[in-house]
């Protein structure tokens, strides 16, 4: 008797596993009924910096030919080109150029790509609204503050500049996972991934956010986006990149003033993808509406001119295959 | 004071002690739930179930992940009840005294302790990789379920020690072979307990995130998956990647999510709770 509830049990899961299955047909079923053109599956993987940036494109694309499934995931730079070279997805996410080593792995195995420059993304250097006495900071003072060898001993405010307060320092930054902790101590310390390790690292953005918005001798470095969605939680310190102090704006991060602390994002499309229609349809609408969309979450859109290079050098790309 | 008023009083403040100690998690635990209530309640509505992903808050909606989480609750569970419990019976039944069993037996314990992102790896390596399954919702299940059979065994285990060696005495006593005692007494009689173990142990699996994102589940699929071989995303992912954005808008729908992973949670402990009590009153010995 007792197996028999067990043996219905059983049976219980297998027909609500194959209800749902028969769910998901008719869902799939419906939108190919819709007018489509285009058919197939486009998979996307990198970057999480980029990835709001190509779901919006995803999204709006989705409208446009319901029929092709574009999926994205949000597996770091490194890990979208590792995917990328041995060929499993068509479109990757970078927030850094390709390194050399991963060059290499798409060559062994035969993948070429096109790199298209998609938005720009500016780093902010934050500290609190309570904070009075940082007026601006020069590359050098943030390389003292963020050097490796910076560990354990720049720990108060006024060991970077002697009239600020002899307090402590509190550092927030990006866990040493994130594409942004690289740019930042390439540009900043000279070399990729060295920095102290005595911060509060965070993945998640809005961790730093809190963490430099309650804490009156906080120093943080992040998105410029997450600087905009909390304006009146933070204090934007302008860097001088050996030009003056400027403040990371839209227009000082798209003209290419405010540096070293801006920088480029990516797209990658291979050459196998490019064989496909639905990608070549799929990466002209990215180029197209990607400037709007950019701006909607949060990031710097490309001015005109580069766009158009971009447009240009996709279509060299595909013509060539 | 007397020694009886003595004990009385360090009996009371035991036991105050114990009432502390159970409320210092329920305590925490309402006040987060009163936080994710008052954030996320008002954003729980029919469309938001039924929305794909989006870029706008407001537009965005669970569908594709609450699909991709009841894909890998079920397939997780068929997956691991049977080898959990046929090894659990095993170790309880058939191994008990071996230095073999004894081996196997600390390497699960081991097993349970495992950081769930090691499984992810485990899983990359096998299931994507070797097995050629992709960042699947096979692969991932079959990693949930790496990651859940020492809990489910274990439990089997226990549920099995807790049936009187006198039934299964009296059993083989009437001649049923060791099969027939374990299939006709030890396991309906332990049922209740395994179903329980199980049911948690899945529990547990619906709210990993770190193996999944390894084994490659994604963050953005804006269609519900069809078949085990599909691509997929799970609520938790989604969950993480809302919070992880910088508009507040996002926020209040991750904590929109949360409440319905918590009510899934909450449903399968609560049929979990529901199958234990109906097995315990139904056995008399």
């Amino acid at each position: 008797m007792k197996t028999k509830q067990i043996t219905k049990i059983i049976l219980g899961a297998v027909v609500v596993l194959t209800l749902v299955s028969c769910g998901g047909n008719t869902d799939k079923n419906e939108t190919k009924t819709d007018q489509a053109a285009l058919t197939g599956d486009i998979k996307i993987d990198g970057s999480s910096t980029v990835y709001p940036i190509t779901e919006a494109v995803a999204e709006e694309f989705r409208a446009e030919q319901p029929g092709v499934n574009v999926t994205v995931g949000v597996s770091g730079t490194g890990g979208g080109f590792k995917k990328f070279s041995r060929g499993e997805t068509e479109i990757s996410d970078a927030s850094r150029p390709i390194k050399d080593k991963e060059k290499a792995a798409c060559e062994e195995n035969g993948i070429s790509y096109v790199e298209l420059e998609v938005a720009y993304d500016g780093l902010a250097v934050l500290v609190n609204p309570a904070n009075t006495w940082v007026d601006y900071l020069t590359v050098e003072e943030l390389k003292k503050i963020w050097e490796p060898a910076a560990q354990g001993v720049v720990m108060k405010w006024n060991q970077i500049r002697k009239e600020w307060p002899n307090e402590e320092i509190h550092l927030f930054g990006p866990g040493v996972a994130s594409g942004t902790y690289d740019y930042f101590t390439d540009v900043i310390n000279g070399e990729e991934g060295a920095s102290r390790g005595d911060y509060t690292a965070s993945e998640d953005d809005n961790v730093l956010v809190q963490g430099v918005s309650t804490d009156k001798l906080g120093l943080a470095f992040f998105g410029l986006a997450y600087y905009e969605e909390n304006k009146d939680k933070l204090k934007l310190v302008p860097v001088n990149g050996g030009n003056g102090a400027v403040l990371p704006t839209q227009e000082t991060v798209a003209n290419g003033t405010y540096t070293p602390l801006s920088r480029p994002i990516f797209i990658y499309v291979s050459n196998k993808a490019a064989q496909k229609e639905e990608v070549v349809s799929f990466v002209n609408f990215y180029l197209e509406i990607v400037p709007s969309i950019s701006k909607e979450v949060g990031y710097v859109p490309i001015p005109n001119d580069i766009l158009a290079k971009q447009v240009e050098k996709f279509n060299t790309f595909v013509a060539q295959k | 004071m007397t020694n009886s008023q003595k004990n009385k009083l360090i009996d009371n403040a035991f036991k105050i002690f114990g009432v502390a100690c159970t409320l210092f998690g329920l305590i925490i635990l309402a006040i987060l739930i009163y936080d994710i209530l008052k954030t996320g309640l008002t954003r729980i509505d029919w469309d938001f179930i039924t929305n794909l992903p989006s870029r706008r808050a407001q537009k965005a909606g669970i569908y594709t992940a609450l699909m991709g989480t009841v894909w890998i609750l079920f397939l997780t569970a068929i997956i691991a009840f049977p080898i959990g419990v046929g090894a659990g019976i095993y170790l309880e039944e058939y191994g008990k005294k071996s230095k073999w069993a004894n081996f196997l037996e600390i390497n699960i314990a081991n097993l349970a302790g495992v950081p769930s992102i090691i499984y992810g790896l485990l899983g990359l390596e096998i299931f994507v990789r070797a097995f050629n399954l992709g960042g699947s919702l096979l692969a991932g299940s079959l990693t949930l379920s790496l990651l859940i059979l020492p809990i489910v065994i274990v439990s089997t285990r226990e549920a099995l020690k807790a049936v009187p060696s006198s039934i299964k005495d009296a059993s083989v006593a009437l001649g049923a072979s060791k099969w027939q005692t374990i299939w006709n007494q030890t396991l309906p009689a332990s049922v209740g307990g395994v179903l329980t173990g199980v049911i948690l142990a899945i529990s547990r699996a619906i709210g990993e995130t770190a193996p999944l994102i390894v084994v490659g589940a994604l963050a953005y699929v804006p269609f519900a998956p069809s078949s085990p071989m599909d691509e997929f995303t799970v609520m938790p992912i989604q969950i993480f990647n809302w919070v992880s954005r910088p508009q507040h808008e996002f926020a209040v729908n991750s904590a929109a999510a949360i409440i319905i992973l918590l009510l899934i949670t909450f449903m399968m402990n609560g049929v979990a709770v529901y199958y234990r009590n109906k097995w315990q009153k139904k056995i008399k010995w």
